[in-house]
């Protein structure tokens, strides 16, 4: 079975969809994924989508489990490169993906990775409990 | 009356796929927006997965049709799995049977023009759209 290339990129992980993804496809991206973040102790992780010409449920369900897989093995995700006519539509379908972080296109991307790595902490989401002040 | 038209078979995840590419060529040849083209392509593929999933696999009668100077895409999605007992609930966002976030029917539903569900429980289910140009 075909698989979706995985680049490693210093401390991060960097993946390119540029094929019209069936399930299963998208099912074993997940978990080339997360076992890739697990072996290289990776800290980011970042998915251009700037080739995929829809996003339905099914797909942007995966990208979001994809985030919140990263976020429990400590890496960070971001997507890039979301065609406005799929923004529109996967807004419309009902689906923000709320929780997943996104840039405009590569380079962006990777400055936003950069930027967490260097801070070592969560940018927005950093949680405080108060217990440590 | 239908232009032309087109049935295909919906059995594996490789078909959603193929039901996809069919609406995407003929948007393209009737000239849909880009936005178009991507709420139809999305919804199709929304209703080829229930087809799959939930349906047990069927097939979609794929037709251009027209109505005076209007052209327009119509699929019609049917199965005989075991059909839809609560229709209102069904089209509710967020209800789902599976595993899924409950946007394949009330989210394509949004993204086309006409929408018209009928299934019977036992006996399958229809799910037919029109997207007008």
């Amino acid at each position: 079975m075909d698989r979706i290339p995985i680049l490693k990129v210093g401390d991060c992980l960097l993946v390119t969809i540029q094929v019209d993804m069936h399930d299963e496809l998208a099912m074993s991206l997940q978990e080339d994924l997360t076992s890739q973040i697990a072996k290289y102790a990776s800290r980011g992780v970042l998915i251009d989508i700037s080739s995929l010409e829809i996003v339905d449920s099914f797909i942007g369900r995966m990208l979001a489990n994809i985030a919140a897989m990263s976020r429990v093995l400590d890496a960070q995700t971001v997507l890039t490169g979301m065609q406005p006519a799929v923004a529109i539509t996967l807004v419309e379908l009902g689906m923000a993906l709320p929780g997943i972080k996104t840039a405009l296109n590569v380079e962006r991307g990777m400055e936003l990775l950069q930027a967490y790595l260097n801070q070592d902490v969560e940018p927005e989401e950093t949680e405080n409990d108060g217990a440590q002040e | 009356m239908a232009l032309k038209s087109e049935t295909m078979p919906i059995a594996t995840s490789a078909d959603v796929v193929k039901v996809r590419q069919l609406a995407r060529q003929w948007a393209t040849e009737l000239k849909f927006s880009l936005v178009d083209q991507t709420k139809l392509v999305t919804a199709a593929s929304e209703l080829a997965r229930n087809t799959l999933e939930h349906g047990g696999g069927g097939s979609v009668l794929a037709s251009i049709v027209e109505e005076g100077a209007r052209k327009g895409i119509k699929l019609s999605f049917d199965d005989k799995g075991p059909g839809i007992a609560n229709l209102e609930l069904a089209l509710r966002d967020g209800y789902t049977t599976g595993g899924g976030m409950g946007l394949g029917l009330s989210g394509s539903k949004r993204l086309v023009n006409d929408f018209e569900i009928k299934s019977e429980p036992g006996r399958g289910t229809t799910v037919t759209i029109i997207r007008w140009k």
